[in-house]
């Protein structure tokens, strides 16, 4: 729900800085190792831009596949959950690149 | 100027007269009626009809008045930005702040407790106190004789660092002292909100199931220290204390392991160093 609540926050003050006054679709970037569940987002989405400048707003969820670097051989390799072991060494120690992302990455407006 | 070509939008004239943009290509198209009798004079009205005149200006048929608007922004950056606040002000005072979390009824009050009355003759403690309702816990704390401060979330299911700072400004922490967070009893949503604390401290209770390292992976992998509570039970339950570590272990290799009681006392000593040591790293960096 905060999450939401923090999206649309940053949409508003986007609306201020760039003024356009309706929103027609909101991409995000959710890397698959964040700990968003992407339907309760779009649930509470809806919820709390009722009535507000991003009200019916199509709601975009891009998902960011997973990847890491092994901290003790280097190797970079697919993950898919945040204990997942380095396939070479088979360490725990890895250090995550991508898909832990929760970004707004653009809006399209009018 | 044209967004899509670039082309300017000069002085339209028609037939040599100056033609006003009034219309935008945003309000609905108004059609003669049919059984109008009335000679039509469209440059009369003087209105044109400007598919550029929009947000988009782009005078190409076919692409939309809506334009695409790039925000890149992380969605808790405005969290991020009031923790960053609250780490300054606590590292300037020299105040060591632990951020408690774990799911409810894993003993994190009685703990805190027991840890202030260890604590209190040598450090400065204040303690903030994060439930959904009820100032009961606050209310303990204080029969310590600590300075405790209890936020109320409501619905909310974590605390925020909004919310942290807001109670920092309310209580006068002395330089040099030590402030606990208690978070909300949940082991999902406080993962992701940096309060602007020096660490997390995950707790773990052998009530509940060794497997909860890979069920909340994302907190113990935030957290920087496990206690593992309740270890006077473990002759009574069936619970494996090495799987439990080595699942932790395997969210977050750096992770560090105390085994405690806050009921007889175990492991009390090792966690109440881990604290001083903490503490003193804190205070001795240039105020």
């Amino acid at each position: 729900m905060s999450l939401a609540e923090n999206v649309l926050q940053i949409i508003e003050q986007s609306a201020i800085e760039q003024k356009f006054t309706r929103i027609k679709t909101v991409w995000l970037e959710i890397g698959l190792l964040s700990c968003v569940e992407p339907e309760a987002l779009r649930f509470h989405f809806d919820v709390v831009t009722r009535d507000s400048i991003a009200h019916h707003a199509q709601l975009e969820i891009i998902r960011i596949q997973g990847y890491g670097c092994c901290n003790h051989c280097a190797h970079e390799m697919p993950l898919a959950s945040i204990y997942d072991s380095c396939p070479k060494c088979d360490n725990y120690d890895i250090r995550i690149i991508r898909g832990d992302e929760m970004r707004v990455k653009e809006l399209e407006v009018k | 100027m044209c967004t899509t070509c670039g082309c300017g939008t000069g002085q339209l004239y028609v037939d040599g007269k100056k033609i006003q943009r009034e219309v935008s290509s945003d309000k609905p198209m108004h059609y003669r009626s049919y059984s109008s009798n009335e000679t039509h004079h469209p440059m009369q009205e003087q209105k044109t009809i400007d598919f550029g005149a929009s947000i988009a200006g782009t005078h190409a048929p076919g692409i939309s008045q809506a334009r695409m608007v790039k925000i890149e922004q992380d969605i808790l950056s405005k969290n991020n930005q009031y923790a960053n606040k609250n780490r300054e002000y606590l590292s300037k005072h020299g105040i060591f702040a632990l951020n408690l979390v774990s799911g409810p009824g894993s003993g994190k009050t009685t703990l805190l407790v027991n840890t202030i009355n260890a604590l209190h003759d040598r450090l400065s403690i204040t303690v903030i106190e994060g439930d959904q309702q009820t100032d009961y816990d606050a209310a303990r704390i204080r029969e310590t004789g600590a300075t405790a401060i209890q936020i109320n979330t409501g619905k909310g299911c974590h605390l925020d660092a909004h919310m942290v700072g807001r109670a920092i400004q309310q209580i006068d922490l002395q330089t040099n002292s030590l402030l606990m967070i208690e978070n909300v009893g949940n082991l999902v949503c406080p993962a992701n909100f940096d309060l602007g604390e020096a660490h997390k401290v995950v707790i773990l209770s052998v009530t509940e199931g060794e497997d909860k390292p890979l069920k909340y992976p994302d907190m113990f992998h935030a957290a920087d220290l496990m206690l593992l509570n309740k270890c006077d039970l473990l002759p009574h339950l069936t619970f494996d204390v090495d799987l439990a570590i080595k699942y932790a272990l395997q969210v977050n290799p750096n992770l560090t392991v105390i085994q405690i009681s806050a009921a007889d006392n175990t492991g009390m000593p090792a966690w109440l160093e881990w604290i001083e040591a903490g503490h003193i790293l804190k205070t001795i960096k240039p105020a």
